[in-house]
């Protein structure tokens, strides 16, 4: 197994402040938008994304979610082991709101299609964005693509795109690793 | 973590400890689900789940039917009054009867202990057993145990006393075995005629003074007496057995401090319970029946995870 490292810290940093300036530039105050990390490692970017607006460019009061589509997966009794869930925290209503789905790889674009019916227990959203911060280009096995990316990669099959935060794994980094 | 080491939940006796941790840490996610506005999800799409009740049930039927169709399965229901067991047909040939059109699982209650054991072995369908006889009723256990978790914070090191009727009770016998697994300290309390002869062998400590149960115990389980299945008289009179065996408010403010009331209903108020307690904050019945349904959909979801496509 080897692997190569495909953004370092700094480089997430930037990544991280180029994206949230983007929302910024379409979503304004936030008034009206929410982010939705989805889970599991949706949430440490949704809620760094959250941090940084806050901090760095003074918008208060973002409202932030954790959405786990366990349930809504379509590959329930495929696999040699029970999907296992995660927590949904979700205190707020979607209706009429501009949702932006958070993730950290977008690889087959699955997840995001159970999350879009996931979110519907929440409401009628006003419309749904995408935020990733790898795309992984060519591996999708439904037209769905990111409106925001930090760092597109071409990874053919047997590789892995790993994210890793400070706050699971201690560092910021992400990783190509060849299985 | 994290599959069940059972194919068939057909009583409490077959689990580890860690199936119960699973079972509950994947009934907090549904309980979350069936709180939110749309309260239903679409996992089991592909499953079909038959609910045999060769017996009455009310709160268990209800709450297993709602969980299956909260987890979006295929229900059908199916009670002996209107069925064919009546025309003599066996429960094997009526079950596979069922199977033929395509149920991929089975949930069972049935007069006659060991009924879902039986079937396990006869039949090619996972089975959940909602109530064999006087024997086990799993289900009913775990959503005890999850309910003191819930307003306790754990199960283990608890005090656990169940009062009433242990001898004709499947929930007894299932919630012994699941409080002991998860590390309580268990007692039972009742009349010397409905305690079961050997019931000392399971390691529980044995009461008949209600107040002093009570005065050990942080959690009261409340039991139903069961007059269906009594065949000659176990006690005086109904209002002796209140007297003695009946928890009323008077009884409960003598304690110095403040137990968890529980029931698993149906209550028979004046009788085991009086009203001012089974409504009063300390009782948890309803959180029970809530905790029911999400305790369900996790046992439900967990084994058909496990039925192979």
């Amino acid at each position: 197994m080897s692997q190569k490292v495909l953004l370092n810290s700094k480089e997430v940093n930037i990544a991280l402040h180029r994206l949230a300036c983007q929302l910024i530039e379409n979503h304004d105050d936030f008034s009206e938008t929410v982010l939705i990390g989805i889970q599991p490692r949706g949430r440490f970017l949704a809620d760094r994304l959250a941090q940084m607006l806050a901090k760095d460019y003074k918008i208060k009061n973002v409202q932030v979610g954790h959405l786990d589509i366990t349930f809504f997966r379509d590959d329930f009794r495929r696999g040699e082991k029970p999907l296992e869930a995660n927590t949904t925290i979700i205190n707020f209503i979607v209706e009429d709101k501009n949702v932006v789905f958070i993730d950290d790889v977008l690889y087959t674009g699955r997840s995001i299609r159970s999350a879009l019916t996931a979110i519907q227990s929440f409401g009628r959203p006003k419309n749904v964005e995408l935020l990733t911060l790898i795309d992984r280009r060519f591996s999708r096995h439904l037209p769905i693509q990111p409106n925001y990316r930090g760092r597109q990669v071409d990874a053919i099959d047997n590789q892995r795109v790993k994210v890793n935060w400070v706050e699971n794994e201690g560092e910021d980094a992400v990783y190509l690793i060849d299985k | 973590m994290s599959e069940l080491s059972v194919n068939h939940l057909l009583g409490i006796k077959y689990l580890t400890k860690q199936d119960i941790n699973l079972v509950f840490e994947t009934a907090d996610q549904f309980k979350e689900v069936i709180n939110r506005p749309i309260k239903k999800v679409p996992s089991l799409r592909d499953i079909t789940i038959a609910n045999l009740f060769f017996e009455n049930s009310t709160r268990t039927k209800l709450s297993f039917e709602l969980a299956e169709k909260r987890l979006s399965a295929d229900v059908i229901n199916f009670s002996a009054s209107q069925s064919s067991v009546k025309k003599g047909e066996t429960l094997i040939d009526t079950v596979n009867n069922i199977l033929s059109m395509k149920v991929d699982m089975v949930v069972m209650r049935h007069p006659n202990p060991g009924a879902c054991v039986f079937l396990s072995k006869h039949v090619n369908a996972s089975i959940i057993n909602a109530g064999d006889g006087a024997h086990e009723h799993p289900t009913q256990a775990l959503l005890d145990s999850y309910s003191i978790r819930e307003k306790l914070g754990s199960v283990k090191g608890k005090n656990v006393v169940i009062v009433g009727d242990i001898l004709h009770s499947r929930v007894a016998l299932s919630n012994i075995y699941a409080l002991q697994l998860q590390g309580a300290n268990v007692m039972v309390c009742g009349p010397k005629t409905l305690l079961p002869k050997y019931i000392k062998e399971l390691g529980v400590q044995v009461e008949t003074n209600l107040k002093k149960a009570l005065e050990w115990c942080d959690v009261a389980n409340m039991l139903r007496v069961q007059n269906e299945r009594m065949d000659i008289s176990y006690f005086p009179s109904t209002r002796e057995y209140a007297q003695q065996f009946g928890i009323n408010k008077e009884l409960l403010d003598s304690l110095n401090k403040e137990i968890v009331i529980m029931h698993p209903g149906p209550i028979n108020r004046g009788v085991e319970i009086t009203s001012d307690v089974a409504d009063s904050k300390q009782a948890i019945i309803l959180d029970q029946v809530e905790n029911g349904v999400a305790v369900r959909m996790a046992v439900i979801y967990l084994l058909a995870s496990k039925i192979k496509q």
